[in-house]
């Protein structure tokens, strides 16, 4: 059987949310790999929830927000836009592939434009494998004698 | 100035002390001709045929011009009588034999009871009464006309027989001569003021069209003399209510509301974007919005359907889908041209004896009554053609008696290419969004659809509220529709604004975001970062406190929190990291 990519999907109630909704309505066909969740702006979307859903076994976070200028909270997009190049850092300081994180533009009324990096995205990850995590231990009381050596 | 008693004709009438007697004449319905005076001018007393027989107070007799003769106490005044009526006679014949024999006193002469001047007729057509350089002079305020050299040689010219640099082209001289005199002529390569008159409002001050609201004139800057040179304002002294203010301004009023009613409308497509219809550069192809307003009674032609030659169209083609479901266009169905395409078929029956062909993909006679309508228009005998008009040409030679123009469809119900002799093509153009639909639903924060139309908040439980609380949609701009539905839907939108303004309080949302006082370390980050100003500092307690009636729960300061201390309730971490456990699992 050929490898499913997990992926997490947070999409942003007034743009990308009704975008997936529009090309739900319009009988697109989307890759089932995205599992959406719903936050009310892609600037809600913590650095930690994108951790979170990569060590909980997601192969790839996709954030959809909407247009530069379209934010219905003014400026949440922006935000979002300043957070993700610092988290997709952090992920790839712990190893991770970064083009396993990405953020993308999605208005109410591209349905297609949805589809479009769904389905791309699905098989970027597809051709990236399965997420696998390097183990590694942290021996915390080490840490904390060597910062206080220091 | 005081109100002396005067007689005119035997009649006792009161009238303003050092006034002229020709107003306080013409005011009692006197006929008495004149060609030199203008109400609004100094009179000049040039023409001489509004002179009249007087008796002054001293009772001393003699016959005066009474356009520039100062009303005094006692003055007796006769208007017709044998001594006026001589001196008029050669008045006027003296000026005919100036003049070549133009209408205006040939028609003076008929009622003076003269056919020909006893010296025969001259050739000129100015009688020199100045009535055009007066105008330009006082009420233009140009200064472009004066009067040249001397007795028997004396003509009106501009400065040095010259082109006129003061002169404003406002054509006030031509229209004011009485001779018509003075023509406008083509200047420069420029097209004749003339038409650009035309082709402009007929006059500087009018009602823009009958049902304008609100319905009161308007002074087009641009063509008033008055915001050209400062002068004329003949308007205002007409008014009797004072009603004019030549320096009332367009303005900028900020009101503070707290619901807003979208209704922007559509804009027409440009046919001439769509070159083989020819609109723009073949004669008689219009689109159906000019159609109404030469159908209509206040338009242009009074309601009379013609052509560009005034002639009546012996057939009209009625073209459908104009730049609507056309890809290279609008995929989109106007939803609103078949019905008034086959309403301008009944209409183009009932005025004219006209051939009328509806072409069209699908005939959308989608409401109440309209299937009923469609089937009365096929039983007055319009040609229904299934196929899209795909071309309009003018006809060639041998063909132009049939129609001056040719439309070029196919019959897709016969299976055959057809082409059409019409003499009239009106195109049923695509309704579009306005070109900046989107800086406005920016504006409001309604977001805007792939075709341009504003997103309604939910298509079948949201139809006229929108993404933002108190903006509503009503009519065109949130998606083509037709009169009753646009009456529907504007009046639920009224409906929905009204209902928030009764209530006088606003619901908010439950979701909002809460701060831990006991876990904020009052690094203020989330202060700059909420667009709405909902986070101030409380210096006493060295916290960040969120104002919730300005929070619109946005969640952006929960996830900028460095110390975790913000809540975004209906959204708090735990219940995101339980969900993406959830999906994940």
């Amino acid at each position: 059987m050929s490898f499913e990519p997990k992926l997490v999907g947070f999409l942003c109630n007034w743009c990308s949310y009704t975008g997936a909704d529009l090309a739900g309505t319009s009988r697109l066909k989307i890759p089932p790999n995205l599992r959406a969740i719903r936050v009310m702006c892609s600037g809600r979307v913590d650095p930690s929830f994108i951790l979170t859903a990569l060590s909980k076994g997601a192969d790839g976070v996709l954030v959809l927000g909407c247009h530069p200028g379209d934010c219905h909270y003014s400026e949440g997009n922006y935000n979002c836009q300043r957070r993700l190049p610092i988290t997709k850092s952090l992920v790839e300081q712990m190893g991770i592939d970064p083009r396993r994180v990405r953020l993308e533009w999605v208005s109410a009324s591209e349905a297609s434009l949805f589809q479009e990096v769904v389905s791309e995205f699905t098989e970027q990850i597809r051709s990236l494998g399965p997420l696998e995590l390097k183990e590694f231990d942290f021996d915390r009381a080490a840490a904390d004698a060597q910062l206080v050596h220091e | 100035m005081a109100t002396v008693k005067i007689r005119i004709d035997g009649q006792q009438v009161e009238a303003e002390e050092g006034s002229f007697l020709l107003p306080a004449i013409q005011e009692m319905g006197v006929e008495i001709p004149t060609l030199c005076y203008y109400k609004y001018a100094t009179p000049y007393a040039a023409c001489r045929m509004c002179v009249v027989e007087i008796w002054d107070k001293r009772k001393k007799n003699k016959v005066v011009t009474a356009c520039n003769y100062p009303i005094a106490e006692g003055l007796e005044v006769l208007t017709h009588s044998p001594r006026v009526v001589a001196a008029r006679r050669t008045n006027l014949e003296m000026l005919m034999s100036r003049c070549a024999p133009m209408p205006v006193l040939q028609e003076m002469g008929k009622k003076l009871g003269i056919e020909e001047p006893r010296w025969g007729w001259g050739t000129d057509t100015c009688i020199l009464c100045g009535l055009c350089v007066r105008v330009c002079d006082e009420i233009v305020g140009a200064r472009a006309l004066g009067f040249a050299s001397r007795g028997a040689d004396r003509y009106v010219t501009t400065a040095f027989d010259g082109e006129a640099d003061s002169c404003i082209l406002c054509g006030a001289c031509a229209s004011i001569c009485p001779t018509e005199h003075i023509q406008l002529e083509e200047a420069d390569g420029r097209k004749i003021i003339h038409d650009e008159v035309t082709l402009g409002p007929n006059s500087a001050i009018s009602v823009p069209f009958r049902q304008a609201v609100p319905n009161v004139p308007r002074i087009d800057p641009e063509y008033c003399i008055h915001f050209r040179t400062g002068g004329c304002t003949v308007c205002s002294q007409v008014c009797p209510k004072d009603c004019i203010h030549y320096d009332e301004q367009e303005k900028t009023e900020e009101i503070e509301v707290g619901t807003i009613v979208l209704a922007t409308g559509f804009q027409d497509l440009d046919p001439e974007i769509l070159k083989p219809y020819g609109y723009g550069k073949i004669p008689n192809v219009i689109t159906a919005m000019e159609f109404e307003r030469m159908n209509n009674a206040a338009g242009s032609t009074g309601g009379k359907i013609q052509l560009q030659n005034g002639a009546e169209p012996r057939s009209i083609a009625i073209l459908h889908c104009i730049g609507s479901r056309d890809e290279r266009h609008h995929p989109y169905c106007s939803r609103v041209c078949c019905m008034y395409g086959l309403k301008f078929a009944h209409l183009v029956k009932e005025k004219t004896e006209a051939e009328v062909y509806q072409l069209y993909i699908d005939l959308r006679a989608f409401g109440k009554g309209y299937e009923e309508f469609y089937q009365r228009i096929l039983s007055e005998g319009v040609n229904v053609i299934r196929g899209k008009g795909t071309e309009v040409v003018r006809a060639g030679r041998g063909r132009a008696e049939e129609g001056d123009l040719l439309v070029r469809c196919e019959d897709t119900l016969a299976g055959v290419f057809r082409e059409i002799p019409v003499d009239m093509v009106i195109l049923c153009t695509a309704l579009e969004a306005h070109s900046d639909a989107k800086e406005t639903g920016r504006k409001f924060g309604v977001s805007i659809g792939a075709d341009g139309w504003f997103i309604e908040r939910h298509p079948k439980l949201g139809p006229v509220s929108t993404a933002t609380d108190g903006v509503f949609l009503a009519g065109v701009c949130q998606g083509p529709k037709d009169i009753p539905d646009t009456v529907a839907q504007g009046g639920a939108a009224a409906a929905e604004a009204m209902s928030l303004m009764i209530r006088g309080e606003v619901e908010m949302d439950a979701a909002c975001a809460v701060i831990d006082e006991e876990k904020c370390c009052g690094c203020r980050l989330c202060n700059d970062l909420c667009a709405y100003s909902a986070i101030t500092f409380d210096e006493e307690k060295e916290v960040s406190v969120v104002n919730e009636a300005l929070c619109k729960a946005c969640g952006t300061c929960v996830a900028g929190c460095p110390s975790g201390s913000i809540k975004g309730l209906h959204f708090t971490d735990p219940q995101i990291y339980a969900e993406i456990e959830g999906i994940l699992s």
